[in-house]
């Protein structure tokens, strides 16, 4: 279980609901480590900025979150967290370890606005 | 007004937790500017087992306690942010966020540690985390069986190539002098694992691969040689530098760029103060960290309280 303050997603389910009911969405994948604290943190900060955005956490090792581990995307990952961005459902952009507040917000800015 | 403070501490690492701490305690209005995650390097640590008083504990839950700490007192802690201008040598000190808001204070408190160092080498970027890591601990298990190299020569990088090996099938370690920085214990400890070799005096030019990395330029230091090799992953950690760039030409430095400080952690400058990792020490630890912080505190808050006397002086006369 992350100890975030972002929602979790939990199952297979709420992955495919949040994603199929949202424009756009940010998913983190990871565990409580150095490298994807960073990243949390980051989401967290940026909730209230990015209202047209939705975010959430999945934890790397429940077996559930192969929807995340198992993406096409996700290939050639080899370092935590795994994020990726969904809109309408679709994965547009998905990045492997820590990234800044500069790489996270770009990405936003291009693929959803504000 | 607002934005205007007792005293703003720039960073939330141990250091600058510690300063927020003692100041709001104090009554001192205190604002902490942070660029990063709160916390500094001691999230990027999974286990602390040398924090007095407490036997065990990640990073990350006691920089979580500090920050509570610090703003159950009062404290506000602001993160995430960039510092884009700031003036230190007027008595009222500016300091400006994001090109948008301007905040101000009788002192400030520098308290931005450090961080991990890059090789610089062509590809790094690309690869970082398609093979290139900087946390064994995170990224270990995605080399389950694999062959991996270890770059560096000091305490941590030997430490966790040895801990690495739990994963691995082989591991070499990649330094550029010819003998380690790192403390015998560590090296022995590597030496006597049968998983590692060593290739010394060499550094690592270039990351090659398509979609992740597949293999690696190492250039021999002393006869200039390159040579390709096939890898499955990278872990760097070829030490730490100080982040002081934000204060070169306005607070006096030394040639490793890290900030002089008198024993009461003043620097060259009426009202401001550092702690922590960016100053000149020898041993940087969380413990040395919170003492500085400590001090830091103290001092700026007594610097404070004379402002304060003066002012209300001048103003009674
Ligand atoms: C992997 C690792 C393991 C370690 N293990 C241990 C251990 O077991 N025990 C131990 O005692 N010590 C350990 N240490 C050392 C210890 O973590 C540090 O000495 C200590 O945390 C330093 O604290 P600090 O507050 O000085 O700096 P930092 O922790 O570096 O904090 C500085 C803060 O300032 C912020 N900052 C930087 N620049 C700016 C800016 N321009 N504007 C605003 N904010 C800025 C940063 O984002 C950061 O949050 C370890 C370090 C590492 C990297």
């Amino acid at each position: 279980m992350l100890r975030t303050n972002l929602p979790h997603i939990e199952s297979q389910s709420e992955h495919s609901d949040l994603i199929n009911n949202n424009e756009n969405v940010m998913v983190c994948c990871g565990r409580m480590g150095p490298m994807c604290i960073p990243v949390y943190e980051i989401m967290e900060d940026l909730q209230s900025e990015y209202k047209n955005v939705k975010f959430a956490d999945m934890d790397f090792d429940i077996p559930d979150a192969k929807v995340i581990r198992s993406l096409p995307e996700c290939r050639t990952f080899q370092g935590l967290p795994f994020t990726i961005y969904y809109k309408n459902g679709k994965v547009v952009k998905a990045t492997s370890s820590i990234q800044s507040l500069e790489d996270v917000t770009a990405i936003l800015n291009e693929h959803f606005g504000k | 007004m607002d934005n205007h403070f007792d005293v703003i501490v720039i960073g939330a690492g141990a250091a600058g937790l510690t300063a927020g701490i003692y100041l709001s305690r104090a009554k001192v209005n205190t604002l902490i500017l942070n660029e990063g995650v709160v916390g500094g390097q001691m999230v990027l640590t999974h286990e602390i087992a040398n924090y007095p008083g407490v036997e065990n504990i990640s990073g990350y839950e006691l920089s979580r306690i500090m920050k509570t700490q610090a703003q159950k007192f009062g404290c506000t802690i602001k993160s995430n942010i960039k510092i884009t201008s700031l003036d230190l040598t007027d008595d009222l000190k500016k300091i400006t966020v994001n090109n948008k808001t301007t905040y101000t204070a009788h002192a400030v408190i520098i308290a931005t540690g450090g961080r991990s160092r890059m090789l610089g080498a062509i590809g790094e970027d690309v690869f970082k985390g398609k093979g290139i890591s900087y946390c064994a601990t995170c990224d270990g298990d995605f080399f389950q069986d694999k062959e991996i190299i270890v770059v560096g020569g000091g305490n941590s990088a030997l430490e966790e190539a040895v801990s690495l090996t739990k994963y691995a099938s082989k591991l070499t370690i990649v330094h550029q002098f010819d003998h380690f920085q790192a403390l015998e214990h560590y090296v022995d400890e590597a030496k006597k694992n049968e998983k590692i070799s060593f290739i010394m005096e060499s550094k690592i030019i270039e990351f090659i691969g398509d979609e992740k990395l597949e293999s690696v330029k190492i250039q021999n230091q002393a006869t200039q040689e390159i040579t390709e090799m096939k890898i499955d992953g990278v872990f760097i950690f070829i030490g730490y530098i100080p982040n002081t760039e934000l204060f070169e030409g306005i607070i006096e430095l030394n040639q490793w760029k890290e900030i002089i400080v008198d024993k009461d952690m003043k620097t060259n400058l009426s009202g401001v103060f550092a702690a922590g990792d960016s100053n000149q020490k020898k041993y940087r630890q969380v413990t040395t960290a919170v003492a500085d912080g400590t001090i830091a505190a103290l001092s700026a808050s007594e610097y404070v309280f004379n402002k304060k006397e003066l002012s209300e002086q001048a103003l009674a006369n």
